[in-house]
């Protein structure tokens, strides 16, 4: 028998900082503060299901979706080319993708500003030409491109690790019985690469649904999402209860959405990560 | 007469610096079954991924039906391939796997179907349409693969080593199966192995490579029986190679010795190699040998029993169905039909070379 013990401390850390919390927000999410004690209720939830939360809900879903979709698109073709290079040149580019990783994230989407606001980048370069300038900041749109510029690299990494692995006998056979190229990337090469797809669209489609500061940042108060009412709740409102609620909620979403790709996934008989 | 159906002309090819393939001349007649043999790095699978088009030679041409299909691209050529990994597509089950290249035909589903039907029938697999390949062993994933190529009716089929994954007995086999199936299928097949064996059972041509040279070319028993150098003597079946003068036609020095042969036409006391094959020395009393010598080890193989002997300064490795026990003094006696006279250092190296 193999001893237990070393995974103590581990258990120890989950305890601490995942389970504990987590018992916390469940708490919170099922209660209400009434004269100095705490009561069960589902008030938070029902509210929670307001036409007004259910609208800032729909709009996280629908950017989180709208920013996997331009990041599979985007991210695919580069993660296909860079598999194709030498493992030199390959390596170059992966390190330019990964480098912008390791600026601070704030920092990173602060410099997205300065391009896009009013007297930003863009603007001056409309302005010197004589063209009007645009309002690129507080939409929607400011918010996909800032998430999408954030995640793209976690759809890139598994496809392009799994294209990588491909194996080349197997784009031969598919020549030799007839394919070219685009019957091979259609029958072989792309439905190999579906784990690796399937990852990133989760690695990309979570920290989208779940995000904040990009929306506080590029989307100021036009775009409100999910992500921005719990931050309001345990920051601002000190409604600690609902925000609860409110995560609770976006819990179920993540491990709804989860729940469906790794069904697929297991559909597809792979797996990546 | 046999129609030619590939023609290799004078093809080189280079991967950076390395030649694997100096000047090879090749041709395949339809419905032959014609095997590539020689030791790993020969250069033998590049030549078959020159015909399947996966390489392209750096010099020479490659004629199919007497014209060249250097440029055409694979999945534009009349051949196929059994792959030595089989290449199997792991995201389909069996049946998809065979209907791949008709899939890309865009023939109707009812035929796919009939004809995947067929195959699997053929290779022994009926029924076995919706597994994954993953779930088959070795020698089905072999039978798949050689299906999903068949059943494109290919004029020619290319098969890398195919048998090369496989045990023993089922590498026995499919030996059999293929031949049977080449044969009934009337198509021109074009193997690759380094097993000398499987190339002496299953093929009407063979062809000896070495060193990126085809070294003999010919009929199974002429390459076994008269072996045009050392390399391949050695390569195809077991032999003792022993150095020695012809002396005049027909008589031979080696060991010592002189003996009678069947070889002429090497001119008066020039050096040759002389082969003569394990079973082809007789033990007998130690009087009546032409070489007298001691049995220094006796292995039993099965069939016969390989005797090593101790005489002229050589061990000679000799085969029997009787046992002569280690240490007992023999006699070894070689017929003139035994003997077989080689050129020495041949070097057939930018010959053309033929068939027959």
């Amino acid at each position: 028998m193999r001893s237990k013990t070393p995974a103590y401390p581990y258990i120890v850390w989950m305890a601490i900082f995942i389970i504990i919390p987590v018992i916390l927000v469940f708490y919170y999410a099922f209660t209400k503060t009434e004269s100095g004690g705490m009561v069960f209720t589902l008030e938070n939830f029902a509210r929670a299901f307001e036409p007004i939360y259910l609208g800032v809900m729909w709009r996280s879903i629908r950017l989180a979706f709208f920013c996997t979709v331009i990041c599979l698109v985007l991210g695919y073709p580069v993660a296909y080319i860079v598999a194709q290079r030498k493992t030199g040149t390959r390596d170059i580019i992966l390190f330019l993708i990964i480098v912008p990783m390791w600026m601070n994230f704030l920092l990173r989407t602060y410099a997205w500003l300065t391009i896009l606001e009013q007297n930003g980048i863009i603007n001056s370069v409309l302005a010197s030409a004589g063209l009007p300038k645009l309002n690129l900041l507080y939409n929607e749109g400011a918010v996909i491109l800032g998430m999408v510029y954030n995640f793209l690299p976690f759809m890139i990494l598994p496809i392009h690790t799994i294209l990588k692995k491909t194996d080349l006998s197997l784009v031969e056979a598919a020549q030799d019985l007839g394919a070219n190229g685009i019957n091979v990337f259609l029958r072989v090469v792309f439905p190999l690469s579906v784990p690796g797809v399937i990852s990133g669209i989760t690695m990309v489609f979570m920290p989208a649904v779940t995000a904040f500061i990009i929306s506080n940042l590029l989307g100021g108060k036009q775009v409100v999402l999910i992500g921005n009412l719990i931050e309001d709740q345990f920051l601002n409102v000190y409604n600690w209860h609902f925000g609860s609620a409110l995560s609770v909620i976006l819990m179920i979403i993540i491990v709804i959405t989860i729940g469906i790709f790794s069904v697929a996934e297991r559909d597809e008989g792979g797996a990546v990560l | 007469m046999a129609k030619r159906l590939i023609d290799l002309v004078n093809v080189t090819k280079k991967f950076n610096d390395v030649t694997v393939l100096h000047n090879i001349s090749l041709y395949i007649n339809k419905n032959e079954f014609l095997t590539l043999l020689g030791p790993s790095g020969c250069g033998k699978t590049t030549t078959l991924r020159i015909i399947a088009g996966f390489e392209y030679p750096t010099k020479g041409d490659l004629l199919f039906d007497g014209e060249s299909i250097l440029n055409l691209p694979p999945y534009k050529r009349r051949v196929n391939t059994v792959f030595q990994r089989y290449a199997l597509f792991p995201h389909l089950n069996v049946a998809d796997n065979i209907a791949f290249g008709l899939r890309i035909k865009k023939m109707r589903e009812n035929v796919i179907k009939e004809k995947v039907e067929g195959m699997l029938k053929l290779v022994n697999l009926k029924g076995f349409e919706k597994r994954p390949v993953s779930s088959l062993s070795g020698g089905q994933q072999q039978r798949i693969a050689i299906a999903r190529a068949l059943v494109n009716e290919p004029e020619v089929l290319l098969l890398d080593e195919p048998l090369g994954a496989l045990d023993l007995k089922l590498r026995k086999e499919m030996q059999i199966e293929l031949k049977n199936m080449q044969q009934k299928l009337g198509i021109t097949f074009v193997y690759v192995t380094h097993d000398q064996e499987e190339a002496l059972t299953m093929s009407d041509t063979i062809a000896v490579m070495n060193n990126g040279v085809i070294g003999q070319i010919g009929a199974p028993e002429d390459i076994y029986n008269e072996p045009k150098n050392a390399f391949i003597a050695d390569f195809i079946g077991e032999s003792n190679i022993i150095e020695g003068i012809m002396r005049e036609d027909y008589l031979a020095e080696f060991a010592g010795a002189k003996f009678k042969c069947v070889d002429a036409g090497f001119g008066q006391m020039s050096g040759v190699d002389v082969v003569i094959r394990p079973e082809d020395i007789k033990i007998t009393n130690e009087s009546e040998g032409q070489l007298k010598g001691t049995v220094l080890n006796t292995t039993f193989k099965g069939v016969h029993y390989e005797m090593l002997v101790q005489a002229a300064g050589f061990v000679w490795k000799i085969h029997s169905t009787k046992m002569s026990k280690p240490g007992e003094n023999v006699g070894l006696f070689i017929g003139p039909d035994e003997i077989h006279i080689m050129k020495k250092d041949a070097k057939p190296e930018g010959e053309v070379l033929n068939e027959e």
